[in-house]
């Protein structure tokens, strides 16, 4: 709820900007806004497809959705990783700023063109100070297109992060991967994010050697030594493969959930947030090819 | 009517019991796993695991190896059957191989899992 609330007046601002700008009405920023709502709204639903796409897409394990993945998905387990967000966040706060600095503009000339002209006076910067419209005591009337806009500029100045992304965005660490020698990789911050997913080191790590096809251990300050030569870039897609399958509730999407095992060997993840509850299948290794003739005179 | 019902018929509760019990282990191993390991220094291993009975796995890695350009064995596993192993990392290729309606095997996709980095 209050992410679409929050969205929609954010979209409907910029519609807005241009139909005052062409009409220059008083009753036209009502019009405007309901424009831009519906604008938005349309918008939000190829939103969602295309993640409902991306996500299908992630299922069949797709080569190509590292790349898709950024773009799309944004709000969810896409970005999970915060390394990836850090060019979305730059971008957002920018572009909206710029928005509104052209709606003030925009703003300011349509009070101009309106008949108060004690309104166009006081508009900029001066809603903080308390002065002219904005004045504890006055009583003129403000138009709705201006206390929207001091909405948005609070919201800004004083809860930016409420007001960059609609939703909760679910970050955690990049993964911390280092070489020991020439044929392992440690994988630094493993406890650091099993706790922020709510899950069992032990779990993860199956997970990880399932995928990866290696085995490995885990050293004396808790970090996890694979086997193998691994880039940070192939321990995150594992991980958000992980988080995919084992962290996210299928039904909200939210991230906060908890794995338990659950009577006869099946385990269930329980979404906290929707209270859903579904079951995952135990993490299974498959086939391992015996790598060089050393590993078999072991066995 | 009958077209309509047809449907429904066709699921036979009693009739397909024997075969459920075929079928669920097959259905709950009916995921092709694509895999790969890796070798020493940047060579790597695929395997492919789960394929159908149904086709001839000497016949596909020999369509395999000379689409490919790889080697590769058929090796019998106890746990897993038989098991398509390919050399260097052909994931993508398989799995596009094994999908595909006219050159290839014309698999569903969903059946498909591809593990690894």
């Amino acid at each position: 709820m209050a992410e679409a609330a929050e969205r929609k007046p954010r979209k409907s601002v910029q519609f807005e900007d241009s139909t005052i700008i062409v009409d220059s009405d008083g009753q036209v920023t009502e019009g405007g806004a309901m424009n831009g709502e519906k604008d938005s709204a349309a918008s939000h639903a190829t939103g969602d497809d295309k993640e409902v796409e991306e996500m299908t897409d992630m299922f069949a394990g797709l080569a190509k959705k590292k790349k898709k993945k950024p773009k799309a998905e944004g709000e969810d387990a896409e970005d999970v990783l915060s390394g990836l967000k850090k060019k979305k966040k730059s971008k957002k706060p920018k572009a909206e700023t710029d928005d509104f600095d052209a709606q003030l503009a925009a703003v300011a000339g349509e009070a101009e063109e309106k008949e108060a002209p004690a309104e166009e006076e006081v508009e900029e910067g001066d809603m903080f100070k308390g002065t002219g419209v904005w004045q504890h005591d006055s009583t003129t009337v403000i138009p709705y297109n201006m206390l929207l806009n001091r909405f948005f500029t609070l919201l800004h100045s004083q809860h930016p992060d409420l007001a960059s992304s609609g939703s909760k965005s679910y970050k955690i660490p990049p993964p911390q991967c280092l070489r020991e020698g020439n044929k392992k990789t440690i994988f630094a911050n493993i406890s650091e994010i099993c706790k922020r997913m709510k899950r069992t080191d032990e779990h993860v790590t199956q997970f990880l050697f399932a995928e990866l096809g290696t085995s490995g251990s885990v050293d004396g300050s808790k970090r996890l030594v694979i086997k193998g030569r691994f880039q940070q870039k192939q321990i995150e897609n594992v991980l958000r493969r992980y988080i995919v399958e084992y962290v996210t509730c299928k039904t909200c999407r939210s991230p906060d959930s908890e794995l338990t095992k659950g009577e006869n060997r099946l385990s269930f993840v329980t979404c906290n947030s929707c209270g859903s509850r579904r079951s995952v299948s135990a993490i299974k290794t498959g086939f391992s090819a015996q790598v060089g003739k050393r590993r078999r005179m072991q066995k | 009517m009958t077209t309509d019902i047809q449907n429904l018929k066709s699921f036979d509760p009693f009739a397909e019991a024997e075969d459920s019990v075929g079928d669920q282990k097959t259905a709950s191993q009916n995921y092709i796993h694509i895999r790969i390991q890796q070798r020493n220094g940047r060579k790597t291993l695929t395997t492919v695991q789960g394929l159908p009975k149904k086709f001839d796995q000497k016949k596909i890695l020999k369509v395999i190896k000379k689409k490919f350009a790889c080697n590769g064995t058929v090796v019998t596993d106890t746990e897993m059957g038989e098991v398509i192993q390919l050399q260097g990392d052909q994931r993508k290729d398989v799995q596009e191989f094994l999908t595909d309606k006219k050159e290839g095997l014309g698999l569903d996709a969903k059946t498909i899992k591809v593990h690894g980095f």
